[in-house]
C-alpha cells in the first residue's frame, strides 16, 4: 500500500502528462498494455504470467478514445479530490453511478468503470486500494487451524478462525493487507471451488483430520482471495491446492489463483501463487473413479479448445488432461463422488489424491 | 401466319381444351392465385406493346371485381384499339398474334398469351369474354362478346354491336374466371404492376383491388421509349427447321438473293462465299434446296465470320428511366445504375440493364430484393433457377460492401434490377419464369453487377469519410475542451491551447503565435503548419497596432487607420511548417487575431478566415 500523498503525486501525474501533450501540439493518449491472451508472456523469475510489450493506445484522435480520456481525468478527479483528500472510498458499483452526473464523461455500463479503474492501476503502478476503492463482492471464507488479527475501522480483532467462528467460517476482507496471521498449526491450504464442497469438508471434519486451511474460492476468486492464498502460501509457507469441478471454466478458476488472469495479469506479482497444485477433478479422475458425468456442452467445447491456445495451459499436464476431456466428451461436478458416499470424498479420493502429490 | 396455321391444324387433333388442361403449368395457369396474374400481365403486355408501337403514353386501367366464388377482370387501355374483324382472332384463337415471328424485342412473343386467359376464363365459369375496342375519334366503339370454340380453336362471336365509349381510342377486356387474390407478396398482381412501374416508368398503371382500394403507378417521365424495329435472322441464330421453312416459303427466285435478302449481316460477298462453302449453285431456285444442302448451308453459316447482327433494334430502359422507376417505387438512399453495350449470343442481339437500390426504407437484414425483368416483363417465378440470379450468386459482394453470409444471394438494405433487352430472349419453358444460363448473357450480367457494385462502394465509402468528419468534429466541439477544462482544473493551471492538437487530428492548417518579451521588445513568432494531405497557398494577415520591425521573412505592410496588416502569401506542402518572426515593443501594442485568407475556414485552427 503507497500512502495517500504518493497515490495523489501519481493521479496528478497521469493528468500532468496529458497536459503536456495539448502544451506541446501532441495528440493527447494513453499507452497500456493490451490485455489479450496473446499478450501474456511467462516471467521466468516470478515464476507468474505478466503482460507482454504489445500495447493499445486510446487516443483522442477517435471518440471512443476522446470519450475515454475524458472520462480518466473525471475519475482522476474524484479519487484525488473525494476519496483521497476526505479520507473516504467508493466501491466499484457506486463509482459507476457517481458517473451519472458526469454529463458525456457517464460510463455505459459498470464493466466500463470498472475497467477504468484497471487501467488507472496499470497505468500508476498502483492498487485499487491504494484509491480507496472497494470491491462489491465479499471476499470469500476461510476456515481451519488459523489465527489473525484484523485491523478494522473499530479496532484490531483477533480471530481463530476455527473456534473464533461459526460454521460459515471467517470472512476475508477487501483489503487482505489489513489481516495479520499469528500462528497457525496447518500444513496445507485447499481452496475449493463450491459451496456444497466447502461445506463437505467442514461437516466431515477434513480440516481438523489432515490440519488443513479451507478457502472457499466462491467460484472465480475475488482479488482478495487470491491475494489471501498468495499470502498464506508465501508466508506461512504452506503448500496450496485446488479443489475444482472438471470442467473447462474451472480449469480458469485454477488458472487465474496459479498463473494470473489474462484481464488481470498486471497484478499477477501480487495476486498469483505460482506453487499452488491441482488437485482434480481431473477428466482422469472421470475414469478412474467412475464419476457421474454430464455431456460438454458446445461452449464448454469452445472453451476447452480456446484453452488448447491458451499459454497458461501449455504443459503437458494440461494438454493431456484436456485432450483426454475432448475424448471423453463429459465433465464431472464436486459433488459428483457424493455418489459413492457422503465420507468418499474425505476418506477416499482427497487422501488418494494428496498422497499421490507428496502432500500428506 | 403459316406456321400458326400448321400448329392450329396440329391442334385439331386434341381439342384446345385439352391442349390447354395438359399445358396449364408453361401457360401459367396452374394455380388460382397465378392464373389471376397472368390473364392480367398478358393483358397489360398486349396493351403496352400496342401502345408503345403507336408512340402513346399508355394510361392502363386494371381492376379485379369479386363476383361470388370467382373473379371479374377488367384491363383497359388507351392503346390504338383493334380494328373490327381483328378483334375476334386476337381474343379468341389460340396462337394467333403478330409478333410470333417477327424478331424484334417485344412483351408478348408467341400470341398464346391473352386468348389463353380467354380460354381459362371459359373452361372454369362458361361465361364469354367481353372486349370493347375504338381506333379513333372519329369511329364508333365496337364491343363483342367472344369465346373460343374448343374444339375447333375458332373464335365464337356471341353478340356484337356498335356502342358509345368516352375513350378517343384504346381497347377493354373483360373477363371471369375462379382464382384467388393475394396481395402481400411480390407474386401478386399488385407486385407485378409494381415491378411493370419501374421498367415502365412512361406508363400510367391504375389497380383497383376487389376490396376497393385504388393504386395509382404515377408515370415518372413523357418520354416513350426509343421503340423497337424489326431486323431480319441472322445466320448464326438459325436452326435448320426454320432455315428450310424459309427456303420453301420465300418468293426470291434465286438462292443468292434469298441469303441476302433474307439475313441480316449478309451481303454480296458472304453470299457468294457462303455458296462456296456450302457447294451450291447461287442461281438454284431456293424450293429446290434439299433437306441435306440445306445442312450444308447451315455448317457453312457457322464457319462465316460474320458482322454481329445490327443492335439499334433493341429498346433498353435508360440508365435515367431505370433510376426513376426504382426512385419512383423505393424510398431508397441510393440508386447505382449500368447499362452494358450491346451483345450477341448465337446470332441474337441482346442488352443488358442493371440498377441498385440502397438504404432508405430497405430491410437491412435478410436477402437482398431481386428484381428480374425480360424485355420489361416482370419475371416472377423460378427466380432460382434464373440465369441473373445465377450471375448474382456468382459475385463476391463483399468487395462490394454487401454481405454474403454462405454465398449465394447477397444481404443487406439493396434491392438489384436486372433488365435483358433481346430480339429472343432464351427462356428455360414456355411460361418465360427465367432466362435460361446463356455463358454470354451470365457474363454480360456479372460485368453489370460489378459496375453497380463499384459505384455503391464509392458511395458507401464517401458516406463513411464523411461521418468521419461528423465524428472529428465531434471531438474537437464537444471531447477536446471538456478534457482540457477538466485537466486544468485538477492542475490548477491555464487551460492548454488546444489549436494544435486540434488542427492534427482535423489535417487542418495551424496559425499559432507566441510572443516573448525582453528589455521592453517583443519577439514573436507566428508557427504556421499545415497538417492536411493537401498542399495550401494563402494569404496570412497579421493586423498589429505598431509597424512592426525585423520581419523574417518580409511581408508586405500596409498602413491602415488604427494600425499596420502585414501581409504573407505562403504556400504550404503537406506536413510543411514555417516560423514568421518579427518585433514591436511591449509597451501599448495590441494584436488582433491572425488572419487566413484562401482556405476554406473549417480546414484552418488558430486563426480567422476571410475570403
Amino acid at each position: 500500500m503507497k500512502d495517500a500523498e504518493e497515490t495523489r503525486k501519481r493521479l496528478l501525474g497521469l493528468a500532468e502528462m496529458l497536459y503536456d501533450q495539448f502544451q506541446k501540439g501532441i495528440v493527447p493518449h494513453l499507452a497500456l498494455p493490451s490485455r489479450t491472451k496473446s499478450n501474456l508472456e511467462y516471467d521466468q523469475d516470478g515464476e507468474i504470467w505478466v503482460y507482454g510489450d504489445q500495447e493499445s493506445v486510446r487516443s483522442v484522435k477517435t471518440i471512443r478514445g476522446a470519450k475515454s480520456v475524458l472520462k480518466t481525468t473525471y475519475l482522476v478527479e474524484l479519487l484525488i479530490n473525494e476519496h483521497l483528500r476526505q479520507n473516504r472510498g467508493s466501491t466499484l458499483r457506486e463509482i459507476y453511478y457517481i458517473s451519472e452526473n458526469w454529463d458525456i464523461a457517464k460510463f455505459g455500463e459498470q464493466a466500463e468503470s470498472d475497467r477504468l479503474v484497471e487501467d488507472l492501476e496499470i497505468l500508476t503502478a498502483l492498487l485499487r486500494e491504494d484509491f480507496h476503492v472497494r470491491p462489491e463482492e465479499d471476499g470469500a471464507t476461510v476456515f481451519g487451524p488459523l489465527t489473525i488479527s484484523e485491523k478494522t475501522r473499530r479496532g484490531e480483532r483477533t480471530i481463530h478462525c476455527q473456534e473464533d467462528v461459526g460454521e460459515a467460517g471467517y470472512q476475508i476482507p477487501f483489503n487482505v493487507d489489513n489481516v495479520e496471521f499469528k500462528e497457525h498449526d496447518a500444513k496445507f491450504v485447499i481452496a475449493i471451488e463450491t459451496g456444497g464442497m466447502h461445506a463437505r469438508l467442514i461437516e466431515n471434519g477434513f480440516d481438523q483430520e489432515h490440519d488443513a486451511i479451507l478457502v472457499h474460492l466462491k467460484g472465480q476468486p475475488a482479488r482478495s482471495t487470491r491475494r489471501l492464498i498468495k499470502r498464506l502460501n508465501e508466508e506461512l509457507n504452506l503448500p496450496v491446492v485446488i479443489f475444482t469441478d472438471g470442467d473447462p471454466w474451472s480449469y480458469r478458476i485454477y488458472a487465474s489463483v496459479a498463473y494470473g488472469a489474462i484481464k488481470s495479469a498486471y497484478l499477477s506479482d501480487y495476486l498469483v501463487t505460482p506453487a499452488a497444485q491441482f488437485v482434480g477433478v481431473q477428466p482422469s479422475d472421470i475414469v478412474n473413479y467412475d464419476l457421474s458425468t454430464d455431456k460438454l456442452t458446445d461452449q464448454d467445447l469452445q472453451a476447452l479448445r480456446s484453452e488448447m491456445t491458451d499459454p497458461r495451459f501449455a504443459t503437458d499436464y494440461w494438454k493431456e488432461q484436456i485432450q483426454l476431456q475432448l475424448k471423453l466428451m463429459k465433465k464431472a461436478e464436486q459433488q459428483a463422488f457424493a455418489g459413492k458416499g457422503l465420507d468418499f470424498v474425505t476418506r477416499v479420493y482427497l487422501p488418494e489424491r494428496l498422497s499421490e502429490m507428496g502432500m500428506i | 401466319m403459316e406456321i400458326a396455321e400448321e400448329l392450329a391444324k396440329h391442334q385439331k387433333a386434341i381439342s384446345v381444351a385439352e391442349f390447354f388442361e395438359k399445358n396449364r403449368q408453361i401457360l401459367g395457369f396452374d394455380s388460382a392465385p397465378r392464373a389471376l396474374i397472368t390473364t392480367v400481365k398478358e393483358a397489360v403486355d398486349n396493351s403496352l406493346d400496342a401502345c408503345e408501337e403507336s408512340d402513346i403514353l399508355p394510361d392502363i386501367f386494371v381492376q379485379i371485381v369479386r363476383r361470388g366464388e370467382g373473379f371479374r377482370v377488367v384491363v383497359e387501355d388507351n392503346g390504338p384499339g383493334i380494328v373490327g374483324p381483328e378483334v375476334p382472332r386476337v381474343f379468341a384463337k389460340l396462337l394467333y398474334g403478330s409478333r410470333f415471328h417477327a424478331l424484334k424485342q417485344s412483351r408478348g412473343q408467341q400470341g398464346i398469351g391473352i386468348s389463353a386467359g380467354v380460354l381459362y376464363s371459359q373452361l372454369t365459369t362458361g361465361r364469354p369474354t367481353a372486349v370493347t375496342t375504338k381506333i379513333g375519334p372519329n369511329h364508333r366503339a365496337g364491343r363483342w362478346e367472344l369465346m373460343i370454340n374448343t374444339a375447333t380453336n375458332e373464335p365464337e362471336i356471341l353478340k356484337t354491336e356498335e356502342t358509345e365509349w368516352d375513350r378517343p381510342h384504346g381497347t377493354r377486356v373483360e373477363l371471369e374466371m375462379e382464382g384467388s387474390y393475394v396481395r402481400s407478396r411480390r407474386q401478386s398482381i399488385y407486385g407485378y404492376l409494381k415491378s411493370v412501374a419501374i421498367v415502365n416508368p412512361h406508363a400510367r398503371i391504375t389497380l383497383v383491388e376487389p376490396d376497393g382500394n385504388m393504386e395509382v403507378f404515377e408515370r415518372a417521365t413523357d418520354k416513350l421509349p426509343h421503340s423497337s424495329y424489326e431486323i431480319k435472322p441472322h445466320p448464326l441464330g438459325m436452326e435448320l427447321g426454320g432455315l428450310i421453312k424459309m427456303l420453301r416459303y420465300t418468293d426470291k427466285k434465286k438462292l443468292k438473293s434469298f441469303l441476302s435478302g433474307s439475313f441480316s449481316s449478309v451481303g454480296a460477298i458472304i453470299t457468294q462465299e457462303i455458296c462456296e462453302r456450302a457447294e451450291l449453285d447461287p442461281e438454284m431456285l431456293p424450293q429446290d434446296v434439299t433437306h441435306a444442302e440445306a445442312t450444308r448451308l447451315l455448317a457453312a453459316f457457322k464457319e462465316m465470320r460474320l458482322k454481329s447482327p445490327p443492335t439499334d433494334c433493341l429498346s433498353p430502359i435508360g440508365e435515367e428511366l431505370i433510376r426513376a422507376g426504382l426512385e419512383k417505387e423505393y424510398r431508397v438512399d441510393y440508386i447505382a445504375t449500368s447499362t452494358r453495350s450491346v451483345s450477341v449470343y448465337s446470332g441474337s442481339p441482346f442488352q443488358v440493364e442493371v440498377g441498385l437500390a440502397y438504404g432508405g426504407e430497405l430491410k437491412a437484414d435478410g436477402k437482398v430484393d431481386i428484381l428480374r425483368f425480360a424485355n420489361r416483363v416482370p419475371l416472377l417465378y423460378q427466380q432460382g433457377g434464373c440465369a441473373i440470379t445465377h450471375a448474382i450468386e456468382n459475385i463476391s459482394w463483399k468487395t462490394y460492401s454487401l454481405t454474403q453470409p454462405g454465398g449465394g444471394v447477397p444481404t443487406g438494405p439493396a434491392a438489384i434490377l436486372v433488365h435483358i433487352a433481346s430480339t429472343n430472349i432464351p427462356f428455360t419453358s414456355e411460361s418465360k419464369d427465367a432466362v435460361a444460363d446463356v455463358p454470354e448473357i451470365v457474363a454480360e450480367v456479372e460485368l453489370g453487377l460489378k459496375e453497380v457494385g463499384r459505384k455503391l462502394r464509392r458511395y458507401l465509402s464517401k458516406k463513411s469519410a464523411l461521418s468521419e468528419r461528423r465524428e472529428k468534429e465531434e471531438i474537437i466541439r464537444k471531447l477536446l475542451p471538456r478534457i482540457s477544462k477538466k485537466l486544468s482544473e485538477l492542475l490548477e493551471r491555464e487551460e492548454p491551447d488546444i489549436n494544435p492538437v486540434v488542427a492534427k487530428i482535423m489535417g487542418n492548417l495551424l496559425v499559432k503565435r507566441s510572443v516573448v518579451s525582453e528589455n521592453g521588445e517583443s519577439f514573436v513568432t507566428l508557427e504556421v503548419a499545415n497538417y492536411g494531405d493537401a498542399a495550401k497557398a494563402f494569404k496570412l494577415h497579421e493586423t498589429v497596432s505598431v509597424e512592426a520591425k525585423a520581419i523574417e521573412p518580409d511581408a508586405r505592410v500596409i498602413a491602415l487607420g488604427d494600425g499596420y496588416d502585414h501581409l504573407w502569401k505562403l504556400s504550404l506542402r503537406p506536413g510543411e511548417r514555417r516560423e514568421i518572426k518579427y518585433k514591436v515593443p511591449s509597451e501599448g501594442v495590441s494584436f488582433s487575431e491572425p488572419v487566413v485568407e484562401g482556405v476554406p475556414s473549417e480546414l484552418v485552427s488558430g486563426a480567422r478566415v476571410v475570403g
